[in-house]
């Protein structure tokens, strides 16, 4: 299975997507330099987390006319998996493959820490390896992840099962208190209609190995991996 | 004739410019004067301080690399490079940016040395947070660093905060990046090669920063200056571009040199590439990228502006370098080349404007400061301890000593800082100090920076020795091995011989602690004329070290792991107040001399635990530091918050005041926990190094309690301790 890690100017874990795909995940990868357009030859495009652009406009606003993007669009209504994680969900939010929108935390500083994610929807390419309602310990590093959607873009996501993670206690609590940036509902990951594109906030690859503190994001593409060999 | 004002406002003396001209035979354009003025700035020439720096040991149990910029070590096939530098006076003026710029200068020295950067550090000094003006330096150093680094992808994995009245008028912005090269892969900062193409790379040269250097770093602030137009903005993402491009050139194989161009811009980076090479280079001003209409020569020369790299590229592979460069849209233009003769000479519309021998900017004059002994510090080193009273409440006093803003958890800054990109980072911040695994080895490093400036206050020697031993202290309780050393060595006007006497007792310190460990000083920065109107800062030689653990399994972390385990202290609690933390907060002075330090007993201590943590006995190691055994061991209790453990210390024995024995700083102390059955093995290797060892206690339950013979004099919750510790620097900046 062929993985393809975009590098916009200013992405900065590009390379640690592309290493734990290689090394841990073990599995062939490619970098995608944002003015390629060719996409045929992967399974499974990662948007990686950084500051594209310098986040200097609205996080994701500049990189969601990178050439590339067109590209990942055609991948993404043809079925192919693709994965936004942190400054990538930001991206594919602007490109609207995703409905909502990135607030600012609202303690209105950016938080670097391990959280607590509870699993709501394994059905999924990215979660079919975790348990029901299963609790993630894994790190977050943003400005912008104050997700927000319209009152009818949250019944919709809820009802179509579109609420993948949402914040939570270590018990599995989703309150007030385990809500880092005060994101609508909890949520900490969505996934598109058709199930194929998944953003999130926290950062699997960061949370991959047990040196680091933690292997539950490791699940995550472990999921994809599965789901591409099933299909 | 140049006008006395015009060059004495370039920060040169009457000798200075008489020099100038015996070098020239004649008079200085405007140009050359200005590239004088920073060349021989203390910032980049180091006119007072070079004699005392040759006292830094060159060589240590490491290999060691001592390159233009920074230096760094080798370790198997790699070179870990780092360096530690200052912002304190851009800082204090614009700290957000101050602090933002400083990050960005200190990480272009390393990747200009061919080396990804893959950690930060920061060691910040502040007046009282009492003080608003010191808040917002607090905020906005913290807002600058996060600002930068984050977006740049390098984490920010240690540091450390000080507060002391000293520093009011004149905070400390001390930053260190670490990066990694394969060791046959380093890059030089120098031009060689004539013929060979000089480029300019990265952003565009404007206003910002002139005379940053000169005017700012080499003079200590009066009352009513305006200064902040020498204050240089910062934009990380075109550095994170850079950083990208520039490892890119590289690796092509093209690049014969490369430098920063960070304090004195262009006028350093030509004047040194070409005097390191041996070569001259000549170069035409109009074809700088500006981003200004109608700069004047000297101040293209003069800026500082940001994110700029000068290149010395073989001739014929230009356009290979600009690809790459134009790629990461980042300019990369040939402005020059390297010529036979040994003459810096820079035109502007192909006139010459400044032509100058190469050596004769890179070598500024030597000064050999008077220095003498302050005349206050025979009486503050008096300390009659039976004048101090023992407090009668020692519950209170370790909570408000857990509350001190320079004891308190630094949680609040850290969490802003991305201190996990790059997906190194095994030993997270809130430990003695970060560990950083090496992707494709078994090996990690470990990094901290340590000054306790209090001490340095009242014995410099001894203080800075102390610096020493205590960052080794700390890479050994996180089970690294201490390797090497970079310093940064902040002082006030070094014009006035009580200061001087300050710097160069520190310098001796610091060398005579790393001679004795074996550790090697790599790179460093001095940072002179650190007062105001308000005060001297106290001496602060802040050290940054780095060490090495050898498999990278074998980390330790400070907090207790589990109930029911063994608590041992290795070293001695002496009758020690002077310069404590407890005299300073509870007793409100600040006398006396600070802890002894034997280094005998020092390295014994480290080298038993280091072994112990080596075989797998040691469960958690953590150093003694401010606030003494008790804060030590409350600490161990509290900082893993998802793990609290409590304990029972009731067979502590001491020869000393109880208040000495729990809150003295007495250096070479160590808090291990381990398992029932590893307690003999240590006891082993404890008595193999001749450290001291006995057994203190034992962990469990969800109090901190310490008894002094049968009597409990410390009962405490660990959740009332974490509260206490956890929230206090916050809600005093939100204040």
């Amino acid at each position: 299975m062929k993985f393809g890690v975009v590098v916009f100017p200013g992405s900065n874990c590009d390379q640690d997507c592309f290493y734990v795909v290689k090394d841990v995940l073990k599995q062939p990868v490619k970098y995608i330099w944002h003015k390629d357009t060719e996409l045929d030859n992967f399974d499974c495009i990662i948007l990686p987390g950084g500051f594209s652009y310098g986040d200097y406009l609205r996080t994701g606003a500049v990189a969601r006319f990178s050439p590339v993007m067109d590209s990942i669009i055609d991948f993404a209504n043809r079925g192919g998996i693709v994965i936004g994680i942190c400054n990538g969900f930001q991206i594919l939010l602007e490109s609207g493959l995703l409905p909502g929108a990135m607030l600012r935390n609202t303690n209105l500083h950016f938080i670097c820490k391990y959280v607590y994610i509870k699993t709501e929807n394994i059905k999924t390419p990215f979660t079919n390896l975790c348990k029901k309602n299963q609790i993630l310990k894994i790190p977050i590093a943003h400005n912008e992840g104050n997700y927000y959607i319209d009152d009818d873009g949250l019944k919709s996501l809820e009802k179509n099962g579109q609420i993948v993670f949402r914040y939570c206690s270590p018990d599995g609590d989703v309150n007030k208190e385990s809500n880092p940036n005060s994101a609508l509902a909890n949520i900490a990951g969505i996934i598109n209609r058709e199930g194929n594109v998944l953003g999130m906030m926290p950062h699997p690859e960061r949370s991959s190995e047990a040196e680091l503190g933690s292997e539950d994001g490791f699940l995550i593409l472990r999921s994809i991996l599965k789901w591409l060999g099933s299909k | 004739m140049v006008k006395p004002e015009v060059y004495r406002s370039l920060g040169l003396s009457d000798e200075e410019y008489k020099r100038i001209i015996d070098l020239l035979k004649r008079e200085p354009s405007t140009t050359e004067l200005a590239m004088f003025s920073v060349e021989w700035s203390e910032h980049c020439g180091y006119p007072r301080s070079r004699i005392l720096l040759k006292l830094l040991p060159k060589k240590g149990k490491y290999p060691t690399l001592i390159g233009e910029d920074s230096g760094g070590i080798i370790v198997d096939d790699l070179a870990i490079i780092f360096k530690m530098e200052s912002h304190n006076h851009p800082s204090q003026i614009e700290p957000k940016q101050g602090a933002a710029t400083g990050i960005g200068g200190i990480i272009r020295d390393i990747f200009t040395a061919g080396a990804r950067p893959i950690a930060s550090l920061n060691s910040l000094r502040f007046g009282p947070l009492t003080e608003p003006y010191n808040r917002y330096l607090l905020r906005g150093v913290v807002d600058g660093i996060q600002f930068y680094g984050n977006c740049l992808g390098v984490p920010t994995v240690a540091g450390e905060i000080y507060f002391d009245e000293s520093y009011n008028g004149n905070c400390l912005v001390n930053v260190m990046s670490i990066g990694v090269a394969k060791k046959d892969e380093l890059a030089r900062a120098f031009a060689r090669g004539v013929g060979n193409s000089i480029m300019y790379v990265g952003s565009s040269t404007g206003r910002d920063g002139i005379g940053g250097c000169s005017v700012l770093a080499s003079h200590e602030f009066k009352e009513g200056e305006e200064k902040r137009p020498t204050v240089q903005i910062g934009d990380p993402f075109t550095e994170k571009c850079l950083i990208e491009a520039t490892l890119e050139a590289l690796a092509t194989g093209h690049v014969v040199g490369i430098k920063d161009m960070g304090a004195a811009g262009l006028t350093c980076s030509t004047s040194e590439m070409a005097s390191v090479g041996n070569s001259g280079m000549e170069v035409e001003l109009q074809l700088v990228p500006r981003r200004e209409a109608d700069m004047e020569p000297w101040e293209i020369m003069m800026s500082e502006s940001q994110e700029r790299m000068l290149v010395c590229v073989k001739k014929g592979k230009e356009k290979e370098i600009e690809k790459i460069f134009s790629k990461w849209d980042l300019h990369a233009v040939v402005i020059g080349k390297v010529t036979d003769d040994d003459i810096v000479r820079i035109k502007d519309k192909g006139k010459v404007v400044a032509e100058i021998k190469a050596h004769s900017l890179t070598q500024a004059p030597v000064y050999d400061m008077p220095y003498k002994k302050p005349a206050y510090l025979d009486d503050l080193n008096k300390l009659d301890i039976t004048k101090i009273s023992e407090p009668k409440d020692y519950n209170g006093v370790l909570l408000k000593l857990l509350g001190s803003p320079t004891i308190s958890s630094k949680v609040w800054v850290y969490e802003q800082y991305d201190h996990m990109v790059q997906t190194n980072t095994v030993t997270l911040p809130g430990s003695d100090a970060s560990v950083l695994r090496l992707k494709g080895t078994n090996k990690a490093i470990a990094a901290t920076t340590d000054c306790n400036s209090r001490y340095c206050y009242l014995n410099p020697y001894k203080g800075a020795q102390i610096a020493v031993a205590e960052a080794a202290r700390n890479l050994v309780c996180s089970g690294a091995e201490p390797a090497a050393v970079t310093d940064c060595l902040n002082f006030g006007n070094p014009e006035r011989p009580d200061r001087f006497w300050q710097f160069k007792n520190c310098v001796e310190g610091v060398a005579s602690a790393c001679k004795f460990l074996n550790i090697s000083v790599v790179s460093g920065n001095v940072s002179f004329y650190n007062e105001s109107i308000k005060g001297v800062v106290n001496p602060t030689p802040t050290i940054g070290m780095i060490g090495i653990v050898d498999d990278a399994h074998q980390v330790c972390t400070q907090y207790f792991k589990k109930e029911k385990e063994i608590i041992i202290l290795l070293g001695i609690s002496k009758e020690e107040l002077g310069g404590s933390e407890y005299l300073k907060e509870v007793h409100g002075q600040v006398k006396g001399d600070t802890p002894d330090l034997d280094l005998w007993l020092e390295q014994a201590v480290q080298r038993t635990a280091l072994d112990a943590i080596r075989k797998g006995l040691v469960s958690s190691a953590h150093d003694c530091s401010e606030g003494g055994l008790a804060v030590a061991l409350a600490e161990c209790c509290i900082s893993n918050k998802e793990n609290m453990v409590g304990a029972v210390i009731d067979s502590l024995t001491f020869d000393a005041r109880k208040d000495a024995a729990l809150f003295g700083e007495s250096q070479s102390r160590i808090v291990l926990s381990c398992s029932k059955k590893s307690v003999h093995k240590i006891r082993d290797i404890a008595e193999r190094f001749g450290a001291p060892f006995q057994i203190i206690g034992r962990t469990g339950g969800k109090e901190l309690e310490i008894l002094v013979g049968k009597r409990k004099i410390i009962n405490l919750s660990v959740e009332g301790m974490f509260e206490r510790w956890i929230d206090s620097l916050q809600s005093l900046i939100m204040a």
